[in-house]
């Protein structure tokens, strides 16, 4: 098939292109005047021209169902439909290590065109960085995982894909989080960049500063998208399992928003240059990590695609090499970082930030620790163990508490010096008020612990603090108001959830009813259908509450044909309060079926508060395009 | 005498030493109190004593072994060596099946019973668990 070798050829173009433009950087950053750097931009725009044309190649290939490309074959099925054979091309992973590299090419692309402004020797340095990283990539993807390997004889069928990425939500996941990763590259280049120039200054950071938002904004929506898919998918009605894998996309996410607030230090106070630079390289280290641990195989979920000892050792050494690297030029050139002599003084916007940002940095030393010593102690000493949320709550909340005071306090105090801060008392009874509030809310339900009414008294705090400040007119930060607004709103929502949801877990046979809570359960009927490539076991439950409404939920369990795979549909119906989730599963084909039912508060308002808090970074980000 | 900045600037790096060293400390004794131990059927067998900390176990479902009532469920976890029974009553994920791979998580009644609080859900049909793997390969 032609599509096989227009796939290939143009991604060893791409490979050429990449050491042109390598070369060519070096060779003009030596003159001192250069005026090549039209060609640049022109090579820029073929070397994700090429990348491209391959990521089409195998999106054909996937489309005509060509099973002689092994990519295709051990991920497709003809009885797929359209949409997921598309979405197929990256729920693999030859495929989403291209889909990678296309974004990693678009992404220098993008950063040429809108870093004219920047000095010409520190977008070239940028330049061979980021060329060091595609280079590498490049031949990650050809040796040892190349999309358009070929199979002879041509199986008539393929393998199919894995029914539970056969998704609406998973099919645009991975770009979108992806963009998130990935442009967090260009933050690593142009900050090594500009570190070897000497540029890191403010007029640096407002450059960087829109990098900083995109990524950050894409990272928030691709974990959100993640994570509802896991709520509906998963079937056990919850939204975050402190998996590793989902670990591994909170830490760049939590270094990344200590990044995004410190960036503002720099552009306002001109401090913090060289904790800037630290978080730069942390944060793009952290995603290339997550690439490792996810796809060599070491953590097991459905994002490991497959068990290759050689991937998981290449991207090792690579990761080794860049942040050795990284270090060197650090190390090197870290006298060029000048230090502003300023005073710190305790009450100003900048110091609630650096403590802020020190917090962000325990929260993602505690979730680094809980996710990688398991594999530490297994690769030591041969023992399974495993961390699960015990850890991770008895860590996190106490300190979340200072975080969130501290939160609401900071964006209202002013830069470099306060003068009146006289509503110190003011601020103090209002604490005050919020404890008892959350008090009285947590008696109201019988449970209470001292953590969770500090806890929920602080979240309170923050939540009508930024409320305020978003009603305000003349606040100066609207994005800033949206998106803490939008946080606190995700904490309460969450801290409401987990202290409200009620479940319900039975074996039922059809006819047999259960009570819960003053509601009755009754397990109507099931009916059998069928789809393009699953037959279907559809569940008829009746809800009666106690105020005599009827409530129908239809459940589903699908039977996949290729591969044999069971899944469960879950019926959530949603509304501004709560959730009502019913979900039912197969055991042993007997006459049981495993029904779980769930009442869970809120819920909406979790995926509404996250989608706000990426609304906040738009704003600002959009506010700064205009000017 | 030093100067009242060296002062404060030493005074900074204390601070900041002993957090960090705090800081870990912490991690370190709350990850000793919540980490769970994989084991197999086996590992069982061979404990000295009993634990009573939360566990692990991961294995095959032994065939014909799965006894379901409206409460609970029963069945027997093996690794071709040794078995042991399992009761289980809440959610049972969709890839449970008898012959294939599962790992539950609870405590140890005794040395043949176990009392598992969740069964875990792995996504992918041809999940086995390592230790699991490493001994049919060698057969």
């Amino acid at each position: 098939m032609i599509f096989n070798y227009i796939g290939n050829y143009s991604l060893i173009i791409s490979v050429i292109i990449s050491l042109i433009i390598f070369f060519l950087s070096i060779s003009n950053l030596q003159k001192i005047n250069i005026q090549k750097k039209i060609n640049l931009n022109k090579l820029n725009f073929f070397q994700f021209f090429f990348v491209l044309v391959s990521f089409f190649s195998l999106v054909v290939l996937f489309v005509l169902s060509e099973f002689s490309n092994i990519t295709v074959f051990n991920n497709s099925h003809t009885t797929k439909s359209l949409f997921y054979k598309i979405s197929g091309t990256w729920g693999n992973h030859e495929g989403s290590l291209l889909l990678w590299l296309l974004i990693l090419t678009l992404s220098l692309f993008l950063y040429f065109l809108s870093s004219k402004n920047r000095p010409i020797k520190e977008r070239l340095l940028t330049l061979i960085f980021q060329e060091v990283i595609i280079i590498g990539f490049l031949v990650f993807l050809l040796k040892t995982s190349n999309p358009f390997n070929q199979i002879f004889p041509i199986p008539k069928e393929g393998l199919g894909l894995n029914p539970i990425l056969q998704d609406p939500i998973l099919a645009i996941h991975p770009p979108v989080l992806y963009f998130g990763y990935v442009s967090t590259s260009i933050i690593f280049s142009s900050s090594l960049a500009s570190l070897v120039q000497g540029n890191v200054n403010n007029l640096w950071a407002k450059y960087i500063k829109k990098w900083i938002f995109v990524s950050w904004i894409f990272l928030t929506i691709g974990i959100l998208l993640g994570s509802i898919w896991a709520y509906y998918e998963l079937g056990w009605g919850g939204f975050w399992f402190w998996d590793p894998v989902e670990n591994i996309s909170l830490m760049p996410w939590l270094s990344l928003t200590a990044l995004l607030h410190c960036i503002l230090v720099l552009e306002k106070r001109s401090l913090l240059s060289s904790w800037t630079i630290v978080l730069s390289i942390s944060t793009f280290t952290l995603s290339v990590c997550g690439t490792f641990l996810v796809r060599s195989g070491i953590l097991n979920s459905v994002h490991t695609f497959a068990n290759d000892p050689e991937r998981g050792l290449f991207i090792l050494t690579f990761l080794f090499i860049l942040v050795f690297l990284s270090l060197v030029i650090y190390f090197l050139y870290e006298k060029n970082l000048k230090t502003n002599n300023d005073k710190f003084n305790l009450l100003t916007k900048e110091s609630s930030i650096l403590i802020n940002n020190w917090f962000v940095m325990y929260f993602l030393s505690v979730i680094l620790i809980g996710t990688i010593y398991p594999i530490f102690l297994e690769v030591l000493s041969d023992q399974k163990i495993s961390v699960g949320p015990p850890f991770f709550n008895k860590l996190l909340i106490p300190f979340l508490i200072p975080f969130l005071i501290f939160m609401s306090i900071g964006p209202n105090l002013n830069w470099i010096k306060n003068k009146n801060f006289g509503n110190k008392i003011q601020l103090a009874i209002f604490f005050i008020l919020n404890l008892m509030l959350s008090f009285f809310i947590i008696k109201m339900f019988g449970k209470i612990t001292l953590t969770f009414t500090i806890l929920l008294a602080a979240s309170f705090y923050l939540f009508f603090i930024t409320f305020k400040d978003l009603i305000k007119k003349n606040y100066k930060n609207t994005s800033q108001a949206i998106s803490h607004f939008g946080f606190s709103l995700l904490i309460l929502s969450i801290l409401m959830n987990s202290i409200l949801s009620k479940e319900i877990i039975a074996n039922l046979k059809v006819g047999e009813e259960i009570n819960f809570m003053e509601n009755t359960i009754k397990f109507k009927k099931v009916e059998s259908s069928s789809g393009s490539n699953f037959k279907s076991l559809i569940g008829f439950f009746e809800i009666n509450s106690k105020d005599n409404k009827k409530f129908l939920f239809k459940p589903e369990i699908r039977i996949y044909n290729q591969p044999k795979v069971i899944t469960s549909e879950a019926d959530i119906k949603t509304n501004f309060f709560k959730d009502k989730f019913l979900v039912i599963n197969l055991v042993k084909g007997d006459n049981y079926f495993n029904v779980r039912y769930q009442e869970k508060p809120l819920m909406i308002w979790i995926w509404l508060s996250t989608i706000l808090i990426a609304i906040g970074g738009s704003v600002s980000f959009l506010k700064r395009y205009e000017k | 005498m030093y100067g009242r900045k060296v002062k404060l600037r030493v005074l900074f790096l204390i601070v900041l030493f002993s957090s960090i060293i705090l800081t870990i400390f912490l991690i370190l004794k709350s990850l000793e109190e919540n980490v769970v131990y994989f084991l197999s059927p086996t590992e069982v067998k061979n404990l000295n004593e009993l634990t009573q900390d939360k566990i692990r176990i991961g294995g095959m479902v032994k065939k014909n072994s799965i006894n379901i009532s409206s409460e609970k469920i029963n069945f027997v976890i093996t690794d071709f060596k040794n078995e042991i029974n399992v009761v289980y009553s809440g959610l049972i994920p969709n890839l449970f099946q008898e012959n294939k791979g599962v790992v539950a998580e609870g405590f140890l009644e005794d040395k043949n019973y176990f009392k598992a609080e969740k069964i875990l859900a792995k996504h992918d049909e041809n999940y086995m668990p390592p230790k699991i793997k490493e001994k049919l390969g060698e057969k």
